[in-house]
């Protein structure tokens, strides 16, 4: 566990690293994610289990892990509250959207390819 | 009556208090969640939030006080995403497989849903720092809230949109693949956590472990297409 926790803070370090030192526009733990993602696929093989079970681990309770910042709501009630109408216009529009155009695009590419 | 006093005074400056009390809510959020399963507003996340924003406000505790503590959580939030590796390492051949379907989908439906978004909100008036902080909203939160972050946004608000637009998901998957026949379990699923990341996929892997496999696929994709997609919509749509 502590082997993987190591290299997983590892990947983050070094994505933060390389993020400030390039200006990418990408969050240093998505760059992590791609150096992580681009080492198992070098190495080619099934990942350590150890490595497994944690990331399965942190996975299971992504939830818990989102709880501190959405506390953070209580700092922003009032911006909330002054824009109530554009959110509950802007949020529910444009999933529907979201949902609408990768559904159907996936779909007709997808029948395509299995024909 | 003056010693309890005390002890609040003291607990309030530790981070024990902030991190204890989100353990012990998040336990309970989950158990509550359990007994009411298929309801969407059921979610731990959401109850844990509620409950715990309700204690801070019942106790007149700072959000600062409080993050003391949670931060030790919260910091886990980087580890975790780069953990999403591994499933999308064990996906691989099938993402290769189904490559040439589903970057088209998720660019398409990551521009459509951060743009409508933001064109939304600017439209009615909504002030920058709100539209920055909309723009992720589609994405995974420790992703939302770094992409926030980047382009002048606050992430705190995007963790919020991220949460709504999550339960939105919930209930409007259902109709919209009605609407455009999507019958494919692999469109449903990719659908499912481009728009709607992990609240949405875990609701579709209660009926397709298919689509739940797609989903968690689009959560990871859809988080990179974001981070390069956002900042260049940002630079169009906000002055």
């Amino acid at each position: 566990m502590l082997n993987a926790l190591t290299l997983l803070i590892l990947c983050q370090f070094v994505g933060e690293v390389i993020a400030r030192a390039t200006s990418l526009p990408l969050p240093g733990p998505v760059i992590g994610l791609v150096l992580l993602l681009t080492m198992l696929a070098l190495r080619n093989r099934a990942p350590d289990p150890d490595l497994t079970t944690t990331s399965n681990w942190l996975l299971r309770h992504f939830g818990l892990l989102f709880v501190p910042a959405g506390v953070g709501v209580i700092t922003q009630l009032d911006v909330l509250g002054d824009n109530a109408v554009a959110l509950l216009v802007a949020i529910p529009v444009s999933t529907l959207l979201g949902l609408l155009v990768t559904g159907w695009v996936m779909q007709r590419l997808s029948r395509d390819e299995d024909s | 009556m003056e010693n309890l006093f005390h002890l609040w005074v003291y607990l309030e400056t530790t981070p024990l208090l902030g991190l204890a009390a989100t353990l012990v809510v998040w336990r309970l959020a989950t158990l509550v969640a359990a007994r009411m399963p298929g309801m969407a507003l059921a979610n731990p996340m959401l109850i844990s939030v509620v409950i715990l924003v309700a204690l801070l406000l019942a106790t007149g505790t700072p959000y600062s006080a409080y993050f003391q503590g949670a931060q030790y959580v919260h910091f886990l939030l980087g580890p975790a995403t780069v953990a999403l590796a591994i499933p999308m390492y064990a996906n691989l051949r099938r993402i290769r497989r189904s490559a040439r379907a589903i970057l088209p989908a998720l660019i398409a439906g990551s521009v459509v849903a951060a743009g409508s978004a933001m064109l939304i909100a600017r439209l009615l008036g909504a002030p920058r720092v709100v539209i920055l902080s909309l723009a992720p909203k589609s994405v995974t939160t420790p992703i939302a809230m770094g992409i926030a972050e980047q382009i002048g946004g606050q992430p705190s608000l995007a963790a919020v949109f991220v949460l709504l637009t999550g339960l939105c998901a919930i209930v409007l998957i259902n109709p919209a693949m009605r609407l455009i026949r999507a019958t494919d379990m692999r469109a449903q699923g990719l659908a499912a956590g481009m728009a709607g990341h992990g609240l949405a996929t875990a609701r579709m892997l209660l009926i397709s472990e298919t689509a739940g496999a797609f989903g968690g696929l689009a959560i990871g994709l859809n988080g990179i297409t974001t981070a390069i997609v956002v900042p260049l919509l940002a630079t169009f749509l906000v002055r």
